[in-house]
């Protein structure tokens, strides 16, 4: 059953529920924190409508920065902004930012420490029509491996909006990632969000299997929940917004109370979320696990549901995944 | 303020203990690069000891003048530099490369203060000074869409790059930055000393016309002798004098310059000399190739 203190919408299993894309909250945050202090500016390297880095710039036009085509200038010229006193977002596609200028992100952003947010845009294979070329699948993977960098891949579009507000207050460098297409927002102004800490979204009496999931994907990770609950099959469900650091304490208290896990992202699994909880659970709690999430291929054209459901990341497949990991 | 042949004499002198310095750390690291930190000896006794407006003793004094070493694999010039000018002891020196040592072998920021990035692989200098510069001018004041420093910032960026660095693209990806928002508070300087590690720069990747390369992208272009320390502080003065755009001043160095020996070999960009060389080496710089008495003999 849901988590009362998560205080998710009232609406959660309704056909009214709101639906949104996480890059909104991306615009929505970014104008809320720099109300809030003067020193936020936004990069775009020519995609601010569709990041809706726009809607900064609407409101603050002195402090965005148009970069044009060149994410690599993009990532450095944030070092230097940051390495002058500014707080720098900088937005592309996850595709180019950070698959066109890792090496720009490594040295003069996290190697160098300055406290820059790297906003991977159109991140997955929901971006859709776009094709392969443009659906980042390998950015987590990319970003983790930095030592320092914290990776966070919000649920929906208010949790981005949070986590887009949150980053302002670090001073070590940051990645957000975010979605094109419209997904369910379930969560709340009062949900709580820290960066770092695991939301508990479901939890059963007696939970056989915890899903641990990350991105939009935990809202289908709730419909699988809850799906299976009907076949008294009870599961915990982790939304965990925050890949790096990790919240061990928590992934290891689900793998504790149910043996199992199941876990659920829309990037490669080679290196992605599930490596990184196995890499927790293999060291402190070896127990049973999946991973679901792309199996070492690129995307394609098509609609996101539609590809969603082709790499195996529909309701169905969480549940079925679930269910025969009981079997193990 | 006008430079007297004293001065000129004296940040000569400087010039000479960087290079020795520089000879003396790679000697002791037994690896690192040796052509390229010799030829920009001279552009940073001049930095370090006339044109930065810095304080050794507070690295990150906010109204500092900006220094960023882009071919950071150059960085003994710059430690050799700083170690002269009091940022610390110059023994520390001969920690270059070695475990432990802040002297990494590519510059870290957070290991020494006083760098103002870290640096290493190439390309992406300029684009930090135009951040940091673009900054600056936010806060000091200046409008973007004009382009012109309405009110002058009186910090500045200076940035010096490698000629075999203007291969990478996102050198010139900032290259137009720089000329859109016409930042004319950065002074890039390029060490045109013509060598790479594969060989001649033309030979490697031709950047020639340097010059018209970065007029076409707005920029205001001086060319001296790298090696003339006054040429290079009348064109840094000149850069100041340009409000409308950013200034490029095209250093061209002697690779190795002062040691004869090695002087304008590109076999020498990525190596150190070993013990017996490093001997000899001091020697030609202390005695200038013989031109003057060796007074430490």
């Amino acid at each position: 059953m849901l988590n009362p203190s998560a205080k998710l919408s009232d609406k959660i299993f309704s056909d009214a529920l709101e639906k949104k894309p996480t890059r909104d909250g991306f615009g929505k945050g970014t104008v809320e924190a720099g109300k809030a202090d003067p020193r936020v500016v936004v990069l775009c390297a020519d995609l601010s409508e569709s990041t809706r880095a726009e809607w900064f710039e609407k409101e603050f036009p002195e402090r965005f920065i148009e970069a044009g085509i060149s994410e690599q200038n993009m990532a450095a010229l944030a070092a230097g902004l940051a390495a002058a006193g500014k707080i720098p977002f900088i937005a592309s596609y996850a595709a180019f930012n950070p698959g066109r200028n890792y090496e720009q992100i490594r040295t003069t952003i996290v190697l160098n420490r300055q406290p820059v947010k790297v906003c991977g845009m159109h991140a997955g294979v929901s971006v859709g029509p776009d094709g392969a070329t443009h659906q980042m699948l390998e950015d987590i993977g990319m970003m983790r491996m930095l030592p320092g960098m914290t990776v966070v891949n919000p649920a929906d579009a208010e949790e981005a909006r949070k986590a887009v507000v949150a980053s302002v207050a670090m001073d070590t460098p940051i990645y957000l990632r975010f979605a094109r297409s419209a997904t369910p927002v379930f969560t709340t102004p009062q949900t709580p969000f820290t960066i770092g800490k695991a939301l508990t979204l479901w939890e059963g009496k007696k939970p056989q299997v915890a899903l641990l999931a990350t991105g939009p994907m935990a809202y289908r990770a709730l419909l699988a929940a809850r799906a299976l609950a009907a076949e008294n099959i009870e599961t915990i469900v982790l939304n965990i917004h925050t890949i790096k650091p990790l919240d061990s304490e928590a992934v290891i208290s689900a793998a504790k109370r149910t043996s199992r896990v199941l876990t659920i992202e829309e990037h490669q699994v080679a290196g992605g979320f599930g490596s990184a909880v196995a890499e927790c659970l293999s060291a402190e709690y070896p127990v049973p696990m999946r991973m679901l999430g792309i199996q070492d291929s690129f995307g394609q054209s098509g609609e996101p549901d539609e590809l969603l459901e082709h790499y195996g990341l529909g309701v169905s497949h969480i549940a079925r995944a679930a269910r025969a990991l009981l079997s193990v | 303020m006008a430079l007297t042949d004293k001065d000129i004499t004296t940040l000569e002198k400087k010039a000479q203990e960087i290079r020795e310095t520089i000879i003396q750390m790679l000697v002791a690291a037994g690896s690192g690069h040796t052509a390229g930190p010799l030829g920009m000896a001279d552009m940073f006794a001049a930095f370090y000891f006339h044109i930065l407006v810095q304080d050794p003793k507070n690295p990150q004094w906010e109204e500092r003048d900006r220094l960023i070493l882009s071919n950071g694999h150059t960085i003994p010039v710059r430690y050799a530099a700083m170690a002269h000018a009091g940022y610390f002891p110059v023994k520390e020196c001969l920690t270059l490369r070695k475990f432990g040592s802040r002297l990494q072998g590519h510059p870290e920021r957070l290991r020494l203060p006083g760098l103002e990035t870290t640096s290493g692989p190439l390309g992406e200098g300029l684009s930090q000074a135009a951040g940091i510069a673009y900054a600056l001018r936010m806060d000091d004041g200046g409008t973007k869409s004009a382009g012109l420093r309405t009110s002058a910032t009186s910090r500045r960026v200076y940035v010096v790059m490698g000629d075999g660095e203007q291969d990478e693209g996102n050198v010139w990806e900032a290259v137009m930055f720089a000329g859109k928002y016409a930042l004319s508070n950065i002074t890039a300087v390029i060490d045109r000393n013509n060598i790479q590690i594969d060989g001649m720069t033309e030979d490697v990747m031709p950047l020639e016309s340097l010059r018209a390369k970065y007029e076409a992208f707005n920029w205001h272009v001086i060319e001296v002798n790298g090696n003339d320390i006054r040429a290079f502080i009348t064109a840094v003065d000149e850069a100041k004098t340009i409000y409308e755009k950013p200034t490029l001043i095209i250093a061209h160095t002697i690779p190795g310059k002062g040691v004869p020996d090695i002087e304008f070999d590109y076999h020498w960009h990525g190596k150190p000399p070993t013990k017996e060389e490093g001997k000899r080496f001091l020697k030609e710089i202390r005695t200038m190739g013989g031109k003057v008495p060796n007074e430490y003999a």
